[in-house]
This record gives structure tokens, sequence and C-alpha cells, in this order.
């Protein structure tokens, strides 16, 4: 079904400088599902994330060429507004993030630029979002401490709290589970599973299993290509391509 | 064994060379005190401090500093009021907002005008601002607050600006890209995320801005005026501690009242350049422990 293609991207090229990172890749994300992006380190994974929520605009001599169709329209529009992109389609990054701020602060800090200023209002979304993000019993009674004196892991899932703050359409992690332990890591991974439900979730992960566990469908990129992309069963049973197999039975060279 | 002896060798080198500048420091301190102590014995500390009347050569004389003290807060007030927010501002712009290459060029040419000696800055009061001053204002003098401010504010400016900068320099990349990544906007992330991260080193900066401006000598000596009177307006004459320190020392007889009174002027002066050093380096500290806080 068509409406069911959030985003799309049309041969899309990505330039660093020269320096071409990613190679007419033509893909579909899926509404209400998990899309994992596996691949060699440097393949471009995350500067493919990075390009759906136009993050890669920050960084200086970058070039796209193609179309990154959203909702069917295409993001990189010169009149397409990238902030109100960045507020549809949220990010978590590998490294947890949270800024040197309040609990509270951290987690209204996107609605209250977006507008939102009552009180009762931000406190109850805070609750929601920390609960989304099963963060809430264990931060309930200290929204007011800094940020930063949260564990790793806690400090992931207020990342995800943040910005699910935001409500939005799409959610871009980019291995968010890398810097923690096992048992954040089965949190996030649960968390993930319930996200799914309202929301569209785009994740980058080194971890074949997660892949295997969380997601529906997976993209296997090399060298900046997308070499084979199809439902996660598929691609963890039996793979179309030769490379495919070997990256994800360790056999890669 | 022999790398050992080497080591320790080393060691002791590098132990030596920090003791002789602490040595040299501490024996200037000590002189500071010893000629300025003296002073104490004619006058109290309260009225010395606190005494309205600055008449060192008069008959019987008058040691109260406080219109000199008084002079140094208030150009180093407005020098600060001005300087601060153009040295944050410009430091922001450089680290933030300017493209490269734009970049590239403002960054040296601040930095410059922290190399333009104080001489040349006071005699470009004395000579181009004065005289417009008066003009502008119909003043009796050119040589005032405004001037001194305006001069001192072009000294300060770089020192705020380039410790700002460093500042802003170290604020996580991670911190912009979240908040970028929540819809914020340039202005947004400057103002919420970038700014307040980096506002220990700016307090820093601001007060390390202040402390130059305090104890400069040259520039209030040619343009502050030299009244040793408390100011009512912004267009009087004052005459700041390093100026009347400057301006009296050559004229005063060695180890008379008026030479001890210099040096206890002198110790003020020290005492406070001190405190603000002493904040400034409990400020930088005091947010960095807490991870920058609850901001
Ligand atoms: N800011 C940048 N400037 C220039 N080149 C970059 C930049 N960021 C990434 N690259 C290059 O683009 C290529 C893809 O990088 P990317 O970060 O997307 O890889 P990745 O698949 O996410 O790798 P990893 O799994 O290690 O995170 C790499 O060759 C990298 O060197
Ligand atoms: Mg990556």
């Amino acid at each position: 079904m068509e409406d069911n293609r959030v985003i799309k991207t049309k041969d899309v090229n990505f330039y660093y400088g020269k320096f071409r990172a990613l190679t007419d890749i033509s893909m579909d994300f899926e509404k209400n599902r998990v899309t994992a992006l596996i691949g060699p380190s440097g393949c471009g994974k995350s500067t493919l994330l990075r390009l759906l929520n136009r993050m890669n605009d920050l960084i200086d001599g970058t070039r796209v060429e193609g179309e990154v169709l959203f909702e069917g329209k295409n993001i990189y529009d010169p009149e397409v507004d990238p902030v109100e992109i960045r507020r549809r389609i949220g990010m978590v990054f590998q490294k947890p993030n949270p800024f040197p701020k309040s609990i509270f602060s951290n987690i209204t800090y996107g609605p209250r630029l977006a507008g939102l200023s009552d009180r009762v209002e931000l406190e109850a979304l805070a609750e929601q979002s920390l609960k989304q993000a099963v963060l809430w019993d264990e931060v309930k009674d200290i929204l007011g401490q800094s940020a930063m004196m949260l564990s790793g892991g806690q400090q992931q899932r207020l990342c995800i709290a943040r910005a699910l703050a935001m409500k939005p359409d799409v959610l871009l992690m980019d291995e968010p589970t890398s810097a923690l332990d096992p048992i954040s890591t089965a949190k996030i991974e649960e968390l993930i599973q319930d996200l799914k439900r309202q929301y569209t979730i785009i994740i980058v992960t080194h971890n074949m299993q997660q892949a295997a566990r969380i997601s529906d469908k997976t993209g296997f990129f090399y060298i900046g290509k997308l070499i084979e992309y199809s439902a996660t069963e598929k691609i963890f049973t039996r793979p179309d391509v030769k490379q495919t197999e070997d990256y994800i039975t360790g056999r890669f060279g | 064994m022999t790398r050992r002896l080497k080591e320790i060798i080393i060691k002791r080198i590098f132990f030596l060379f920090a003791c002789v500048s602490i040595l040299i420091l501490g024996l200037i301190v000590t002189f500071l005190f010893r000629e300025g102590i003296p002073i104490f014995r004619i006058v109290s500390v309260p009225d010395f401090l606190l005494g309205g009347e600055w008449y060192p050569t008069f008959d019987p004389p008058a040691f109260g500093i406080w219109p000199l003290i008084v002079g140094s807060f208030i150009v180093t007030f407005f020098s600060t009021l001005i300087a601060v927010p153009l040295g944050v501002l410009s430091a922001v712009y450089i680290s933030e907002v300017a493209p490269r290459p734009l970049k590239e060029v403002l960054k040296p040419l601040i930095e410059l005008l922290a190399g333009i000696p104080s001489v040349v800055l006071g005699f470009f009061g004395m000579v181009v601002l004065a005289p417009w001053l008066q003009d502008t204002f119909d003043l009796p003098t050119g040589l005032n607050i405004v001037n001194a401010s305006l001069m001192l504010a072009l000294m300060a400016i770089p020192t705020i600006s380039s410790i700002a900068e460093d500042a802003l320099y170290t604020v996580p990349r991670e911190f912009k890209e979240a908040s970028y990544a929540l819809g914020a906007t340039k202005s947004e992330t400057i103002l919420k995320v970038i700014i307040p991260s980096a506002l220990s080193g700016i307090s820093t900066a601001v007060i390390l801005g202040m402390a130059r401006a305090i104890g400069e000598t040259m520039v209030v000596l040619m343009v502050a005026g030299g009244a040793a009177a408390i100011p009512e307006s912004l267009f009087d004459s004052v005459r700041p501690m390093p100026a009347s320190i400057a301006a009296e020392m050559g004229e005063a007889p060695f180890r008379s009242e008026h030479y001890h009174a210099l040096f206890a002027t002198g110790i003020v002066l020290f005492l406070l350049t001190l405190a603000f050093n002493l904040i400034a380096d409990y400020v930088s500290h005091k947010f960095k422990e807490v991870g920058s806080g609850t901001l």
C-alpha cells in the first residue's frame, strides 16, 4: 500500500565535500515498523539516518542528490524548513547526550520551543514521555536534578523520552544501545517493541541479534550502497546476496 | 636506575623553576607590604580606605583613598558594562555564527586588539576621543569617566572575547546536535544550550576582563583626568588607584609618608586583583564539579 511508506528515498547520493558517502540509495520505510540498518563500520548508516531529518545540514560542505520524500514531500525542497522536519522526525544518538540541565528541563526543552508553555501540560507530558521510556519510576522524585547525575542507561532512556516528548512521527536511533549494559539494552529493546505501535522506527545497529530480535525489515549496507533490503527474517535466514550472508554470519573479509 | 635518576633530576629542575617564580612573587608581596604598612601608623585603616580627602602633599597631608577606590570601581564598572556584551557577543559570533573564512579573519583581528600597547590606546583617547567628547558635550575636559571606560573596554574586549570563545568552543557537539534534533533553531540553540553550557567559562572571562581593567595603569593615567574627588557625573574626571600611584611615585620622597601611602594603595589594588582572580577560579571550578549543574 502506497500510504504505508512514510519515508522514501529516491536515488540518493550524498557527499562530504568530494567524498561520496552514499550511492544511489532508494529505500522505503514503512509506517509502524522497525527498520534496521546494518553493515560494517563506515558504510554510511549514520549518514543515511542523519539524512532523513536533515541533521547533515549542520556539517559544512555536504551535498545531497536525489529526493527524500516524507509523506510524499521532498524534505530537501528549498522551501522546506529543516526545523519543522526535525520536530516530526526525532533522533536518538549513539552516545547519550542529555543537556546539562534538570531532567524536567531536558524533557520539556523541545515542546517549550515548539510553543507549549502551560506548566500543567508540560508536567503531564514529562510524565507521559518518561513512562513511555520506562524511566518514570526511577526519576519521578528527582525531576529537578541534573540529568548528568543519571547512569548511562538512564541517560539514554531520558534521551528517548526527550525525543518522544516531541510526539514525532518517526524516530531515528543511531546505535542507541552501543554504550549500554545488557540490562539497559534489554529495557530499550523492549521499549522499541512497544513504541512501534505508535511510531515508525529506523535503527542503526552493529548487533546482529538485536536487529534480528527487534526489526521487521533490515537493510544491509556496504561502502555507501544498499546491498540488500527485505524482511528481517529473510535477511537473517536466506539472504539473496552472498555479501549479506557473509556479514551476518561474521565471515566478512 | 639511570632512567630513574634522570626522571628525578628533571623533576627537581622543574620544581626549582616553579619555586623561583613563587619566591619572586613572595618577595614582591613582602616588599609591597613592608613599604605600605608604615602608613597605618599615621592613619588608621578605615580612615585610609574610607577617607574622602587625598591631599598627600599638603600640610598637614590627608591620606584618604576613597575617591581613588571609587574612581577605580567606576571606570571598571562602566568599561565592563561596555566590554561584556561586545566581548561575549563577538565570541558567540566567531565561534558559532561566522562562516569559516570570516572566522579566520576576525579571530586574529581581535587578538591584535589585545596586542595594542596601552599607551597607544591612551594616546588615542587623549588626542581623538577627548577633544571630540569635549566639543560634542560642551565639557570643561574630555578626559573623564566616559573616555577612560571606553578605552578600558577596548582593552578588556579581547580578553573577554578570547576566553569566552574558548569556553564556547569546548561545549560538546553532542549538546548542539541534541538541540537541533529537537527542532531548535540556531539562535535557540545558542541561547538555550550553548551559552548556558559555557556559562562558567564566560563568567571567568568577564571577571578576568574586569581584573584587567581595574589594574590597568597607562590608560587611566592618560585619559581619566586625574581628579581625586568623588565624581558627580559621568563626565567628571577621576583618579583611579593605578593612575595615582604612577603619577605620584616619582615625586614622593623615598620612605616619606606619601611614599608609604602609595604603597598601601598598591596593597589595596593587589588585594582587589587577587580577589578577582580567586573569584574567577572559584566560578570556573564550582560549575565544573556539578557537571554545569541545573541551569
Ligand atoms: N563529517 C564527516 N566528514 C567527512 N566524512 C565523513 C563525515 N562523517 C562520516 N564521514 C565518512 O562517511 C562514511 C560513512 O560514515 P558513517 O558515519 O555514515 O558510517 P557508519 O556506517 O555510521 O559507521 P559506524 O558503524 O562506524 O558508525 C565514512 O567513510 C566516513 O569516513
Ligand atoms: Mg555510525
